[in-house]
């Protein structure tokens, strides 16, 4: 079922639909990677095979929610919520009805996050997964309610919960709505975690504005993947405001762990087994029981 | 025939319009200020203190805009870093504390973008804010007094009711912004403006906020005596409506309040509207 939501689409990584070698000759993305990182380019087979991880900067490039959830969810566990949400038009915005049906028609999703239950290593969670191909998975209605739908139903299943946060920031086109998704979403984490209930995010390529200033920030555990882009305002954003250009680290995953805003940063390969561990030591497994 | 919210942010653009420092003498009797985040320092941006409004002692917390270049620069023109949000939560808790209710004053075009910010966390803070005001044990009550903008406005919004100058703004992103990002083009911010649904009135029928102060004759900028009694009265008829709430029901209309904001379909199949 799950599958069947993503069957008009081929995943794919690169924007352009070109790569421009050093050659000055243009290479159909389908064929080749170039990581937006370090510049190497390399065989889409190669890369895919390797969970697309740069090999040689290690950047972790962005998954589809699909392809996320197949990686951390035991096989045949995941259950998808709210799978018919849709977004409507709150502010009257012109233009952005047919936005949303041509990201619809372009990804295969209904919307920018996928929320559900599954099992990791055997460990029952609660996972939302948010997917960067829709619209940079910008925070809107859809997103804000299952996000919050997502905390109250483990809250009542007492569910811990996992959220592979991505996120361009809080959709403009729903206007202050939007904004409001981020109190709604932090209010629905504060409820799950005052039931003694864990959360734990991750944080993938990349992970900005509203989001970060919401429900990214606010784990008990709070993972990164090596190298994505972590930060609240965007970067040229602030290039603007302090007229200078910031160095190559500035906002990235090592960033945010040096400055004490990440617990750990942890590679794709040991995401299930770290989650898994996660999970167990918050376990009845592990409990006193004096 | 209302106002257009461009007309609205050129009144509040105003450069007699009054700020927090204005009103402050003039809506309370004593005013504490307080300083500082405990953890790294102290920001101008952000406000914060005991007042007593007609004997009962509050917790005033505000973003601060400068009537001069002086100021403004003392105040950062009112974008917040972390630390200014972190004072504002300590505070909060402060208030919890002592039964004091809360009253927050937003005014800022948003939380400051800078390499300082983003080290300290200025997402980080802003969450913060957001979830535990929202379990915050005393009465909040959030007054939008010129521009809200963003999260760096929210963070202060997290309230059980909401009220706007008649010709305050709150929005998503400042209306230059927004043109930026969807039209790539910053001097379409009058048109922005006015189809991004930011006024008093716009919030109201959206249910993010509850009240509208009026303002006197032409704005506030014209009658700073006039516009500091129109909050007062506001402050001392809604805080008691609050104060005698049992905490638990407090907490669940708060949640509430935020928890139905928010519009989609759920329809099989439905194309979107």
């Amino acid at each position: 079922m799950l599958q069947d939501l993503f069957s008009k689409v081929k995943s794919r990584v690169s924007v352009d639909k070109h790569i421009q070698a050093k050659s000055g000759v243009n290479i159909p993305s389908d064929l080749m990677f170039k990581c937006p990182r370090c510049g190497k380019v390399e065989f889409m087979d190669a890369f895919q095979m390797h969970n697309k991880v740069c090999s040689n900067c290690g950047y972790h490039a962005r998954l589809t929610a699909a392809e996320r959830i197949e990686e951390i969810a035991d096989n045949f566990t995941f259950t998808e919520y709210d799978k018919h949400m849709k977004s409507v038009n709150p502010i009257d915005f012109e233009g952005y009805p047919d936005k949303i049906l041509q990201q619809r028609r372009r990804t295969g999703l209904r919307e920018a996050v996928i929320t559900g239950e599954c099992q990791i290593m055997g460990h029952p969670c609660a996972l939302g997964v948010m997917d960067a191909r829709f619209m940079m998975a910008s925070m809107g209605s859809v997103v804000g309610e299952k996000i919050t739908r997502l905390f109250e139903r483990a809250e009542e299943k007492n569910f811990p919960v996992i959220i592979f946060a991505a996120s361009g920031g809080a959709r403009m086109q729903e206007g202050i709505i939007s904004l409001m998704q981020m109190a709604k979403t932090s209010g629905a984490i504060g409820r799950h975690s005052q039931k003694g209930l864990l959360y734990i995010t991750v944080l993938t390529d990349p992970t900005t504005g509203g989001v970060t200033a919401s429900f990214a920030s606010l784990g008990d555990i709070i993972i990164a993947e090596p190298k994505v882009m972590i930060g609240f305002a965007g970067r040229r954003v602030i290039e603007g405001t302090i007229k200078q250009r910031l160095p190559d680290d500035f906002q990235s995953a090592e960033f945010a762990l040096q400055h004490g805003f990440v617990d750990m940063i942890v590679e794709r390969r040991d995401m299930r087994k770290t989650l898994a561990q996660l999970l167990r030591l918050h376990s009845g497994e592990v409990a006193y029981h004096g | 025939m209302a106002k257009t919210a461009w007309e609205r942010m050129q009144i509040v653009r105003e450069k007699n319009r009054p700020t927090i420092r204005d009103y402050i003498p003039l809506i309370f009797d004593e005013f504490v200020e307080l300083h500082g985040d405990r953890g790294y320092g102290d920001d101008g941006a952000i406000l914060g203190g005991i007042a007593t409004i007609k004997g009962m002692a509050v917790t005033v917390l505000a973003h601060v805009k400068g009537r001069d270049l002086k100021e403004n620069q003392a105040s950062n023109f009112a974008m917040p870093h972390p630390e200014g949000y972190r004072k504002a939560l300590r505070l909060a808790h402060q208030a919890e504390k002592f039964h004091r209710p809360v009253i927050c004053f937003i005014d800022t075009p948003g939380a400051y973008c800078g390499i300082g910010a983003e080290e300290r966390g200025q997402g980080e803070a802003i969450a913060r804010n957001m979830m535990e005001f929202m379990s915050l044990k005393t009465p909040v009550i959030s007054i939008v007094l010129g521009e809200g903008g963003s999260g760096g406005a929210l963070a202060l919004g997290v309230c059980d009711e909401l009220a706007m100058m008649e010709n305050a703004l709150y929005s998503i992103i400042s209306p230059r912004g927004f043109a930026e990002i969807l039209w790539r083009d910053a001097s379409r911010e009058q048109e922005a403006a006015n189809v991004m649904r930011i006024t008093a009135e716009d919030l109201v029928n959206f249910g993010v906020a509850e009240a509208i102060i009026p303002e006197p004759q032409g704005g506030a900028h014209l009658d700073h005596d006039k516009a500091a009694d129109a909050i007062s009265a506001y402050i001392l008829k809604t805080i008691p409506k609050y104060m005698q709430n049992p905490i638990a029901k407090l907490l669940q209309n708060r949640y509430d309040k935020f928890r139905k904001i928010g519009k989609f379909t759920e329809q099989k199949g439905a194309n979107p509207v």
